[in-house]
């Protein structure tokens, strides 16, 4: 039953129309690269990105990791300061009115401007430079959606809660988090993708080299070396990345919601 | 499927009411019955006034007895809800007064809102439990009070159910399950059928009222719909508009059961002409 669902879905529209899309795109790509006799050094064909992929993948996949790593520990930390803080704001309006502002410098001052100050100010410490730029970029849209999604809870419910004597926390718990859930995992879906470019931005600026160096590196050394195939390919790689944080933050939304948000629901339960 | 089942089913039912039936019938038989009953709420010249300077109510002077099926009905705006929330302690009268002659009654209110107001991410069973879990009680604690809520609005088989996969009927007597697990003596009804289809609102308000009989509660039944009203109430209060007030209170002189021989009796057509007369002039 289930695995039968699972082919339906993958020969449901919603899968089939964006691989269509992306077929005739690249189609389209190696028929330009053809025709037009364009050198490899301009645009690669398709063909000879993923050939060059495959011949570098040690290389390419090991500094993915490492901007994995720094991704990951950027957005986990950023979902949980997000959450925190949105909670606690919605605990003293005070805080909230003194804080936002703030939040929203951070969001709005250009993260390339600043991440080299990081990068100086922590230069003992890179990879907690590098986290700390995709923070920035990350944490901004759990915070505000969260903070949105704490504030909406349906009057009469909050009546309902004020009917039965319940507790500052038991609202909290049983009203406010879970009407904020759907709106925090929209910010999460929003900050995955966020905290991904936030980490490359930051490795561009930082340039780290050595061992540990991250996929921005990589694309940086290749641009400078002309080495554009190897560019395409390293870029090929960040994408992927991005669409798989999107696809697995979008499957546990799913999951979490399913039983009642409509954003989840499946229309033919 | 599940909303054509009763609230009570029929042999239930007949056990339920097996001697008190009778008695029951006869109490309600006189209208003189609820001129002894001691009050459970009184308003005393109670006004409300919003931040907005609108006038929501004045000078509303209302005496709710113990047991009593009050119904208050009056066209949009009149400040019904308003009374309600009052009751409910959710908002506090701007002048006047609003004492609880059984103070003890205070603590044993419900409130049904005119939507049904469920936690959409709990289901069937988990809404009705709400009240109990936010007094503290466990699951296991709770779970036979759950179990006969449900059971007596009738939706027995649908505890596993969310909110989103219920008709507007059944989500209602969730609401109405959720509202009487807590075994109340004060029910509060916000329109609660307000936006259900005829024949539903029928079904309901038949249940409603063996529900009532059956557990004695006080209720303050909040509606538009004069025939609802009737049908139902004991007595009928009647709100005018600018500013929220009292024009009419009239006791229903019928007895319980009531049925469609009820509805289609010359007095339940007087007493409907009566409370449209009062509302008309409630408007102006």
């Amino acid at each position: 039953m289930r695995d039968k669902s699972l082919t339906e879905k993958l020969l449901s529209p919603d899968v089939l129309a964006p691989f269509a899309v992306g077929i005739v795109f690249i189609l389209g790509w190696d028929l330009l690269v053809r025709i037009a006799g364009l050198p490899p050094y301009l645009l690669p064909g398709p063909l000879l990105v993923i050939q060059t992929l495959i011949e570098n993948w040690g290389d390419l996949f090991s500094s993915l990791t490492v901007t994995f790593q720094i991704t990951i520990v950027a957005f986990l930390t950023a979902a949980g300061s997000g959450l925190a803080i949105a909670i606690l704001f919605t605990i003293n309006k005070w805080i909230e009115r003194s804080l936002f502002p703030y939040a929203v410098v951070l969001q709005t001052t250009p993260l390339v401007a600043i991440a080299p100050l990081i990068i100086i100010w922590l230069k003992e410490n890179t990879f907690g430079a590098l986290v700390l730029c995709a923070w920035i970029a990350a944490f901004f849209p759990i915070l505000s959606n969260t903070t949105l999604g704490l504030n909406s809870v349906d009057r009469n419910l909050n009546n309902l809660f004020t009917l039965y004597n319940a507790s500052p926390w038991q609202r909290l718990i049983y009203l406010r988090l879970p009407s904020a859930l759907p709106y925090f995992l929209g910010g999460l879906r929003i900050s995955g993708g966020l905290s991904l470019i936030g980490a490359v931005v930051a490795e561009f600026v930082a340039g780290t080299g050595g061992s540990k160096s991250g996929i921005a590196y990589q694309i940086l050394i290749a641009s400078y070396n002309l080495q554009i195939p190897r560019m395409f390919a390293a870029l090929l790689l960040v994408t992927g990345l991005g669409i798989v944080i999107f696809a697995v933050l979008s499957l546990i939304s799913d999951a979490l919601l399913k039983d009642w948000h409509e954003s989840a629901v499946n229309p033919n339960q | 499927m599940l909303t054509a089942q009763r609230l009570i089913d029929p042999p239930h039912l007949s056990s339920v009411f097996g001697d008190s039936r009778v008695t029951s019938s006869s109490a309600y038989s006189s209208s003189t019955s609820y001129k002894d009953v001691a009050p459970t709420v009184i308003l005393d010249r109670v006004s409300k006034v919003y931040p907005s300077g609108t006038i929501a109510l004045q000078d509303v002077d209302l005496s709710v007895k113990q047991g009593e099926f009050l119904s208050l009905v009056g066209p949009s705006g009149c400040g019904k809800s308003t009374v309600l929330g009052l009751i409910a302690g959710l908002s506090k009268p701007t002048q006047g007064d609003l004492q609880w002659a059984m103070p003890e009654f205070r603590k044993d209110l419900a409130f049904v809102f005119q939507d049904a107001s469920l936690l959409p991410w709990s289901n069937v069973e988990e809404n009705v439990r709400l009240p109990l879990k936010l007094a503290g009680q466990s699951k296991k604690q709770t779970q036979q009070a759950v179990t006969e809520a449900i059971a007596l609005v009738g939706l027995k088989g649908s505890e596993k159910a969310f909110p989103r996969q219920l008709s507007g009927g059944m989500k209602m007597r969730v609401s109405i399950a959720r509202a009487i697990v807590t075994q109340p003596k004060v029910l509060l009804m916000d329109e609660p059928f307000g936006a259900l289809d005829e024949i539903t609102r029928n079904r309901l308000n038949e249940d409603l009222m063996n529900l009532w009989r059956q557990k004695r509660w006080t209720v303050v039944f909040v509606t538009h719909n004069i025939y609802e009203a009737v049908y139902l109430s004991t007595r009928v209060a009647v709100m005018g508009v600018n500013p929220g007030r009292i024009v009419d209170d009239l006791v229903i002189d019928a007895p319980y059961p009531r049925t469609e021989a009820f509805r289609q009796s010359p007095e339940f057509g007087q007493y409907r002409r009566q409370l449209a007369k009062a509302l008309a002039e409630g408007m102006e």
